[in-house]
């Protein structure tokens, strides 16, 4: 199943539960969404619980905030979470801070959703991640799939969520294919929020990520097994709340850490999962953690200084050889 | 192509919002200077009318395609023309070098020399021509992600726009921008802006720029005029309504170019908004309004000069709408599965380039043999941006950290006291980053 099927899945399921539940955004109708995750909702559904809106991210976010309010579940589909900064103010402050504010008479019910990151080819304004943003704020749950699995789970878990759930998505794992099982293709199934996923086992080094960024630290573990070194991958799913007792759990036994993003280093994911290590395992590192992330710079077009601003696979296997002393060419080692 | 201006243009003040039209042959109010127009005898005018004009409006329901709004006018007479032979050349000569460059594009995109998303102006050329020609190279442009025609009109030459598309080091910002962020201080194009209504308060800034230079830096000769281009998608942004506001509340030198090509991507603009007549959001602010047949370079160059005009003699801004098409999908990306084919047929029919080619022969002001041969010149213009594009060096790895910050100290201080700007390593783009 691809991760496409997987979201238009999800939503379907919950659209069809609860009719509370309707989907706005540009293009989201007729269109089919621009990356066809819609796709067929409005035909089924109709026009009244599928809205196509103009292009205002500012407009159309409130008002799925202001329905949120008054007992609707709105899905806001941002055609790329990019356009999201348009609207920030709503998701800022008017969703995430109601039920606070008002003292728990107001919950805000909403999931605003789209796709995330580093794109291909598209330049500076619309190839950035967003997670690290979105997960400084109190009173947001900041939700990212890598697999179908994780697509479909987090998705009808985010709808049921009765406060805002930012859910990003990645453009280039749409067309992806993962298994997935039978429980997960069940109506019923739901992933709980603030649970990291062990992807692989190891023993050697921990590598965290979310997104598309767990395909590429499965790669490097696979790269990184033929040479000896066992890593355990960790897929975040949850990036607020995050899942720190399974990420220290996992460090205490291996004692080294890499972390993996593609949003910008300075004040990222990653800073926060090594202060978390760092405030509770501290004793257990035999090794300086270490963060891959994407260039601290805006995104380049050119296709060759793009490859450079975002993280690649070997740079995941050159920081955990590092961190297991492996760092030396191995011909020398040997 | 008729031979006079089918617009109108609405003068908010003093008195009710109401509705001209530009030819009638009533005596108006005019409250500018009349200027001439190659012989035309029609003007735009900013005018006040009485309310027996009303008769002309055109009062339309929300379902009437916008291309109703204006109805084409007879020619009064086949002497007075438009333009001068020399003035049809170079607009020729523009919207060919536009049309040729972006079938180009195409091309080199399906060959894999371009990536992203590519959103092309065929179609539209009558309104970056219309405009851009009349201005001077200080007078600036702003755009959206669909902005290499505006560039080539402004004068960026085709090899460095095509170097930018290819991601070279000769490209207009090095390869670092990309398809839908040209820029070139050079040539004042002030960016393509790839977010809905971000270039409109940017475009405002500059033609607030323009008006504090004069006025408060005492540079009498700063007349710049700021021309912001943008989609009819856009005109249901907020930061398109914060600025007519603005613009108009401080007289801003300033024209909005609404580029009516009746879609966003996939969302007609007759689903997407209230009241789909763009142009009469100007006077609502306290601007001029005005609509024009954007697939007809004459008359969109006719209410340009009236609206440039307008702006650099310190007038303030005016909203023009042109109502145009697309002759391609959204972006190369989009299958464009949407529009009615028989309405694409009907825009096809009226394609600006051919309009021009037409209206150019027919007043004996050019030879066919005379447009081939601009038609050969621009092929291989374009042709040549190719191949300079081609051969162009790809970005060396420095180039990742050039440009961050016009000061590079922004980087910070790095273990060694020093700025890690001021190490070679950092420079060299080998250091970790
Ligand atoms: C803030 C924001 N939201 C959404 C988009 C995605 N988007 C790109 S172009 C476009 C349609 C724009 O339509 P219009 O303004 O009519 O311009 P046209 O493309 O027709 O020239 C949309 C929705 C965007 N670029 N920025
Ligand atoms: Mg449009």
């Amino acid at each position: 199943m691809t991760v496409r099927d997987a979201l238009n899945s999800a939503l379907d399921e919950e659209m069809s539960a609860d009719p509370k539940v309707f989907l706005m955004g540009e293009e989201v109708g007729e269109y089919q969404g621009a990356y066809k995750i819609s796709k067929g909702l409005l035909e089924k559904y109709g026009p009244e619980r599928v809205l196509d809106t103009p292009i205002t991210e500012a407009g159309f976010t409130g008002i799925g905030v202001g329905a949120a309010y008054y007992g609707l579940r709105p899905i806001v589909e941002f055609m790329t979470f990019n356009f999201s900064m348009q609207a920030i103010d709503h998701i800022i402050n008017s969703a995430a801070k109601s039920n606070y504010m008002s003292a728990g008479q107001i919950s805000v019910p909403i999931v605003f959703r789209g796709p995330n990151g580093a794109a291909a080819g598209v330049g500076a304004q619309h190839s950035q991640c967003y997670a690290a943003w979105y997960a400084t704020c109190p009173g947001l749950k900041v939700l990212c799939p890598y697999s179908s699995e994780d697509a479909r789970g987090l998705l009808k878990a985010a709808i049921r969520d009765p406060d805002p759930v930012v859910f990003l998505e990645n453009e280039l794992l749409y067309g992806e294919s993962f298994p997935v099982s039978a429980e997960s293709l069940d109506s019923s199934f739901c992933l709980p929020i603030g649970k990291a996923k062990i992807e692989r086992e190891g023993k050697d080094v921990t590598i965290t990520a979310f997104s598309k960024m767990v395909g590429y630290a499965l790669k490097a573990a696979e790269i990184l097994a033929k040479e000896g070194i066992s890593a355990e991958v960790i897929n975040l799913r949850s990036i607020r709340p995050l899942d720190r007792s399974t990420i220290n759990a996992s460090v205490r036994k291996t004692n080294r850490l890499i972390t993996v993003e593609e949003g910008f280093p300075q004040h990222g994911v990653g800073a926060e999962i090594c202060t978390s290590v760092i405030e509770e395992s501290f004793g257990y590192l035999d090794a300086p953690v270490e963060r891959i992330a994407g260039a601290d710079v805006p995104m380049p077009y050119a296709a060759n200084l793009e490859r450079m601003a975002v993280p690649q696979v070997e740079d995941i296997v050159r920081a955990a050889k590092r961190a297991c002393y492996r760092s030396v060419p191995l011909a020398a080692a040997a | 192509m008729s031979f006079t201006s089918t617009t109108k243009f609405v003068q908010p003040l003093p008195l009710n919002t109401t509705s001209a039209r530009s030819n009638d042959h009533k005596p108006f109010l005019d409250p500018f200077k009349p200027t001439s127009f190659f012989g035309s005898t029609n003007k735009l005018r900013f005018t006040s009318l009485a309310k027996s004009h009303q008769a002309n409006l055109h009062r339309r329901s929300a379902v009437v395609a916008v291309s109703e709004v204006v109805k084409e006018k007879k020619p009064k007479s086949s002497t007075n023309l438009l333009i001068t032979k020399d003035e049809g050349l170079v607009l020729y000569e523009d919207m060919i070098l536009g049309r040729a460059f972006e079938d180009m594009c195409a091309q080199m995109y399906y060959r894999g020399k371009m990536f992203g998303f590519v959103h092309l102006y065929n179609g539209q050329e009558a309104v970056s021509t219309g405009f851009i020609k009349l201005l001077k190279k200080e007078d600036s442009v702003v755009s959206t992600y669909r902005d290499h025609v505006h560039a080539l009109s402004k004068g960026v030459p085709a090899r460095a726009v095509m170097s930018e598309l290819f991601g070279k080091t000769t490209g207009c910002c090095r390869g670092q921008g990309g398809s839908m962020h040209m820029f070139s201080k050079e040539h004042n194009v002030l960016g393509g802006f790839a977010f809905i209504g971000e270039g409109i308060p940017v475009a405002t800034g500059a033609a607030f720029t323009s008006k504090y230079r004069r006025e408060v830096l005492q540079e009498a000769d700063c007349d710049h005029v700021t021309v912001a281009f943008f989609g009819d998608g856009t005109c249901n942004n907020g930061q398109f309504f914060e600025c007519l506001n603005m613009a108009a509340l401080w007289k801003l030198p300033i024209v909005f170019v609404v580029e009516n090509n009746l879609w966003a991507i996939g969302m007609s603009h007759l689903r997407a908004t209230s009241d789909p007549e763009i142009w009469k959001k100007g006077p609502a602010f306290g601007m001029p309004g005005v609509h024009v047949d954007g697939m007809d370079v004459l008359k969109v160059r006719d209410v340009a000069k009236e609206a440039i005009g307008r702006a650099r003699r310190g007038e303030g801004p005016t909203l023009v709408e042109c109502e145009t098409y697309r002759f391609r999908g959204h972006s190369l990306a989009d299958p464009d599965e949407l529009r009615d084919p028989a309405e694409k047929a009907r825009y096809a029919a009226r394609d600006p380039v051919t309009a021009l080619k037409k209206y150019m022969i027919e007043n004996n002001l050019s030879s066919e043999a005379e447009l081939k041969a601009i038609e050969k010149k621009i092929d291989e213009v374009v042709e040549e941006a190719v191949e300079f594009a081609d051969e162009s060096p790809h970005p060396g790895r420095s180039q990742l950290l050039e440009n961050v910050f016009a000061d590079p100290k922004g980087f910070g201080i790095g273990p060694d006291g020093r700025y890690r700007c001021e190490d070679p390593k950092f420079t060299e783009g080998t250091a970790h980053v």
